[in-house]
Order: structure tokens, then sequence, then C-alpha cells
């Protein structure tokens, strides 16, 4: 096998790039269980949003609007969601399941016409193969990437220094609380939960417009779930998201890379890698838990509905 | 103003009810989906609903592949509902149903082409372990160090996947096939064949664990102290413990049992209506039968009558794809929703809507 085949710095900036999808769902779901809320719905979320984003991109001509497309898809289906747990209370891990199969299903009902078709190409700040390594990597790319940097860092400083933050936590931590305080439980939850949407949209629109870039069925291959897994990995804290979809894109690469190079290793099995490690990470950190090496953070009222009774 | 009132006891009318006010909802809400995709609605759900079963130029060949897509179906709910009821989520269940499949063929395909009466009996042991097995691996997590099963069972269907494409091109490919991924056609090999019991009726094996299962499951969770303490596991958990109840194992319990029914589900299929080991084994059954158990409302006979009407979908999803081209996937898009209107239903079993009388002045302040 030939290592000499992996350059660094595209390495690097490949990374940033897979990174960018997973890290953009997890911090919306970071957000909707901070309030309490678990959605599984994640992966169908981001594959309708890929196949919103890619269809208004390729019909308006425009990536940029291929993204509000997408991040409108994604927060569309999370209203199914915000509506159905919020105000016909259903329990929340059957319906983030309905999310995800429902999303599947229509993801790949709506974008049949749009298979094989090249989406238009998202500018890049600096592009060209003359780039040097730091060019590369920190300016060669597109302006969404850079946004999907940001928005954690926007999450990590609302949920620490605002009221807004504060209220979002109290709703999370304490709904019985927080209703008694006079904040509206049901519709902040919403509010969270369509954001969530909206990132998972966003996130599943970069998918299918920058990181691939095609629409194929089912694209998403698991990137929603390892999102949620991710959230557990950043023990709920916003920046550490940045880190573990980093560290997540960096295997994706890194075993594309191997099975480009050559690897002696079958492609089945170094395809299953992400998922693999993502158990065992799984895995690591409940350990850490279990012999109070680490705490877990996990929202009190994670999972659980809110019916005011008066 | 209406608002809710929780009920002290979920309605049983309303328990009933819902899976056909589901259903109904879901034609309309299918009938606009399908109008808007260009295709005439009412023939659609026509199509879907009363051709497999009717139509005289169909009926005929779509009316026993019922039985045969509907035991997969029931097999894997039957063992979910159960896991469902003690909140034991696994959602892998498309996993263990392909690692079964693997197992289940690979003991056909080492004694090849050995005919003996005890081949089938011993895959589908094989099938049923395996899925035990690979359900284990959560159960197993959960229990030594409070790992999420929901993703680590989902993360395993990814990894069983890769392991059936590896498998259908490495070690259990055809030696006679010419370098064509795939297995050797197990339906061509006497002893290893789930075929046909009674000669037309299409009842393979697999049908008749199906029933089997419904039948024992109805007996371990009304009958049987176990079925109790599941039930009281995840209806209330503090409770479940006080009275003695392990939790860890139910969850071993409940995931052993699901991946065992899932695994011996993947064993029938690829013994019988598949034939081989191939890379698009895999259909989605672990999946679905999430919506069948739901359905069924997490009973039984209720699933029995799911998984038949779930798989009446499937079947006429595949007419209505012939006759008015309607797309494959729009399908599965349907039975999504069918679960949104089940879960929204379950509101009218748990709360009652009451006239709220207007505030007055003097309540306000």
């Amino acid at each position: 096998m030939d290592w000499s085949a992996i350059n660094p710095a595209f390495y690097v900036a490949s990374v940033m790039v897979a990174a960018t999808p997973l890290l953009l769902a997890a911090i919306g779901e970071l957000v909707v269980e901070k309030t309490g809320v678990l959605n599984l719905g994640v992966e169908g979320m981001m594959i309708i949003g890929a196949v919103c984003g890619f269809i208004t991109a390729v019909e308006t001509g425009s990536p940029s609007l291929g993204f509000v497309g997408g991040a409108l898809g994604g927060a569309a289906l999370s209203v199914v969601f915000a509506v159905l747990t919020q105000f016909f209370l259903t329990s929340q891990v059957p319906t983030g399941l309905a999310l995800t199969l429902f999303g599947l299903g229509a993801s790949a009902m709506v974008g049949q016409s749009y298979v094989g078709i090249v989406p238009p190409k998202m500018p890049q700040l600096m592009s060209g193969a003359e780039l040097n390594a730091f060019e590369r990597i920190v300016l060669g790319h597109d302006a969404m990437l850079y946004i999907g940097l940001a928005i954690p860092v926007a999450v990590w400083a609302v949920l620490r220094f605002s009221r807004l933050g504060l209220i979002l936590r109290a709703v999370g931590e304490d709904h019985n609380a927080a209703h008694a305080l006079g904040y509206k439980v049901m519709w902040i939850r919403f509010g969270a939960i369509v954001f969530g949407g909206a990132c998972a949209g966003f996130g599943g629109a970069y998918l299918s417009l920058v990181r691939v870039p095609q629409w194929t069925e089912g694209m998403t291959t698991g990137a929603g779930w390892i999102a949620l897994a991710l959230v557990v990995f950043a023990s709920w804290r916003p920046l550490l998201i940045i880190l573990g979809a980093y560290i997540f894109g960096g295997i994706a690469i890194l075993q594309l890379n191997l099975q480009a190079a050559g690897s002696t290793i079958p492609v089945e099995y170094l395809s299953m890698s992400p998922y693999v490690i993502t158990i065992f990470v799984l895995v690591l950190l409940s350990a850490l838990h279990k012999y109070g090496i680490s705490r877990a953070q996990a929202p009190a009222m994670l999972g659980r509905s809110f019916h005011a009774s008066n | 103003m209406y608002k809710l009132e929780k009920r002290p006891n979920p309605s049983n009318l309303w328990a009933y009810l819902t899976p056909f006010l589901a259903l109904i909802a879901t034609m309309i809400a299918g009938g606009i989906m399908f109008w808007m995709l260009g295709k005439p609605p009412v023939d659609a759900i026509r199509t879907i609903f009363w051709d497999p079963l009717f139509n005289e130029q169909f009926a005929a060949y779509s009316r026993p592949q019922l039985l045969v897509k509907a035991a997969p179906l029931i097999l894997i709910a039957i063992g979910l509902s159960i896991g469902f009821k003690a909140g034991v989520w696994n959602i892998g269940a498309e996993g263990q149903y392909v690692i079964g499949a693997l197992c289940g063929a690979a003991v056909a395909l080492a004694v090849y082409p050995l005919e003996a009466w005890w081949i089938f009996p011993a895959m589908v042991t094989a099938g049923a372990v395996g899925g035990f097995m690979w359900g284990m691996i959560p159960a197993i997590l959960k229990i030594k160090l409070g790992t999420n099963e929901i993703l680590v069972s989902l993360m395993l269907v990814y990894v069983a996947l890769e392991l059936l494409s590896s498998m259908s091109v490495g070690v259990l490919r055809n030696p006679d096939g010419n370098g064509f991924p795939g297995s050797r056609n197990l339906q061509q090999y006497a002893s290893a064949h789930n075929a046909e019991i009674w000669q037309g009726s299409s009842v393979h094996w697999g049908v008749v664990a199906a029933f089997s299962a419904v039948v024992l499951a109805y007996v371990l969770m009304s009958k049987h102290r176990l079925g109790f303490q599941i039930k009281l596991a995840g209806a209330a958990p503090k409770a479940a413990r006080f009275a003695g109840v392990n939790p860890h194992v139910i969850t071993a319990v409940c995931l052993g049992i699901s991946g065992a029914l899932a695994g011996m589900a993947g064993m029938f299929e690829v013994a019988g209506p598949a034939g081989q080991v191939s890379i698009d084994f895999a259909s989605g059954y672990g999946f679905t039968a999430i919506i069948v158990a739901f359905l069924g409302r997490l009973n039984p006979w209720g699933i029995l009558a799911a998984g038949l009407l779930m798989s009446l979908t499937y079947i006429g999803g595949e007419l209505a794809q012939f006759i008015i081209g309607l797309p494959a996937s729009a399908i599965s898009a349907f039975q999504g929703m069918l679960l949104f209107f089940l879960l929204a239903g379950e509101l009218l079993v748990n709360y009652r809507i009451r006239r709220a009388a207007p505030r007055t002045v003097k309540e306000a302040a």
C-alpha cells in the first residue's frame, strides 16, 4: 500500500468538509436535547434537507439558495415532530423513528428524477491546484463551512451567557419549575426542535451539495445517527461537538483514503470502521461514567413529555 | 377553548379504534401525496389495498404472496414489541436479520452438497443463535456499562450490512458462479430449501414460525410471570425494582428474544424467497417491523393483523408501480406516514378532550 498517495493538506481540507454535515446536525440536536427533548429523527431530517437543498440548488442554479431550501426542508419535517410530541404528547423515541422512516421514503420519492445530476458548485474563497497547505486548509473552503464552524460557537455563547440560554436550560433541567415560573415549556421546546431541524437540514444540504456532491437515495448512510452519538460524545457541550465532528470526519476520510491507496484491509471492513468506532466511543464514554472518571451531563428531563395539568 | 385532560385509565374503546382511524387518515393523506405526484389518488389507494386481494388479473398471484411477505414482518415485530413494552429500544432488527441469514446460510453452504434431514433444523438454530448474539452486543453493553442500546443496535445494522457484502463477494460466494457476487442458490439445494409445505399454498416454515411466535408471545405476555415483569419494567421501572424485577435480566431477555426472532426471519428468507446471500439481500423488513409493532399496538394478535396489512401495502405498492407507475419509494413514505397518525391517535387513548369553561374575570384574577 502506498502511504504517499495521501497528501496531508488535502487530507485535512477534506476532513473539514466531511465533518461539517455531522457538526451541523449534532449542534442542532444538542440544542433540542438541552431543552429536554430527544429527537431520534435526525437522519430523516438530514436526508430531507439533502434532497430539498439539492432540488432548490439545481432548479434555481444557486447553491446558497439550496442551503436555505435544505434548512427549510429539515425544519418543515421537524415541525411534524414538534406538533406530535408537544401537542399530541406522543412519546419521543417512536416519533423520532417515524420521522427517520418517513424521511428516508419521502426523500427517495421526491428526488428520484434528480439522480445523476451535478449540482451548481459552491464558490470557495480560494481554489486551484497551486494553493499552499495553509491556503488549502484555512481558506480553500466555501462560506457554509465557516458558518458551520460559527454556529457551535454561537450556541455555546447563547447557552452560557444569555437569558435565552438560561431559559432553554431551565426547561431541560426541570420543566415543572420552568412552567411554574411562567415560561411556555411547549413553545420553547417547539422552537428548539425547529432550530434542530433546520440545522440537520442544513447539514444534509451540505452533504448533497458540497461533500458528495450528488443526490442518491439514502445518501446520509447513518450520518444522522452518528450526529446523535456525537451529542453524547460531547457531553452536551457545544464546543466539544466541533472536536467530535472533526475526529469522526477524520476517520471517515482516512478509511476512504486507505481504500483508494489500496490497503490490504478489505473495503467492507474499512467502510464499517466509522460505525464500529462510534460504538467503541460510546462504550468508552459509558465506562468512564460508570467508574466515576467523568460525569454524564445529560439534561435531567431528556426524553420526558410535559403536560401542564392546569 | 378546549383542553386535554388525562384519563385515569387508558380508554379501551379508543385503543381498538385508533389503528383504523390512523389507517383512514393515512389513506387520505397518502392520496393527497399521490395526487401531488401526478397520480390518480383513488386508483392508487385502490391498487394498494384492494387489487392484491380481489383484482381478477393479479389476485391469484398476489394473495399467496401476502403470507410470504408478512411472515418476516410478524416474526421481527413480535420480538420488538416485547422489548418496546419494557422500554428496551432495539432498533437494529435489520442487522440481526442479516446476521441470522448469514449464519443460517453458512451452515448449509458448509455441508453442501450433503443431503440430510438435520440440515434445515441446524440452519434455523444457527439463524436464531446468530441473531441472538448480534442482539446481545447492545444488551451486554447496556447491562455492564449503561451504553445506549438505541445507538449501538442501530450502528450494528451498518456493520452487518458491510459484513453481508463482504460475505457475498468473499467466503460465501458461489465457487461455480463465474466470479459473480452472491452465494449458491439454496432453492436448488433440497435439504436447505425453505420450501412450501403444501403445494401452492406459499406457506413456508417461516410462516409457521411467525404464527407460533404470535401464540407464544401471547402466552408469555398475558399468562406468564416474566411477561408481567416485562410490562411492569416498562410501565413503572421503580415499582418493578421494588418488586424484585432485575432490569438487567429484562434487557437481556428482550434484546435476546428480538434478536433471535429477527435472525430466524432472516434465515427463513435467505433459504426461501430470497434463495441466496447477495449484496442486496437486506430489504428493510427490520425497520418496517417497527411500524408493524406499533400498528399492532404491541399486542401479538394485533401484530398478526398489522403484519398482514403491511404486507398488503408492499404487494399493493409493487402492483401500483407496475400499473400506474407509482415510484417504489412512495410506499415507504406512505408506511412512515401511517406511523405518524398511529402515534398521534395515541392521544385519544390516554387523554380526553374537554371543553374548558371560559375563565371568569374573578378566576383569572
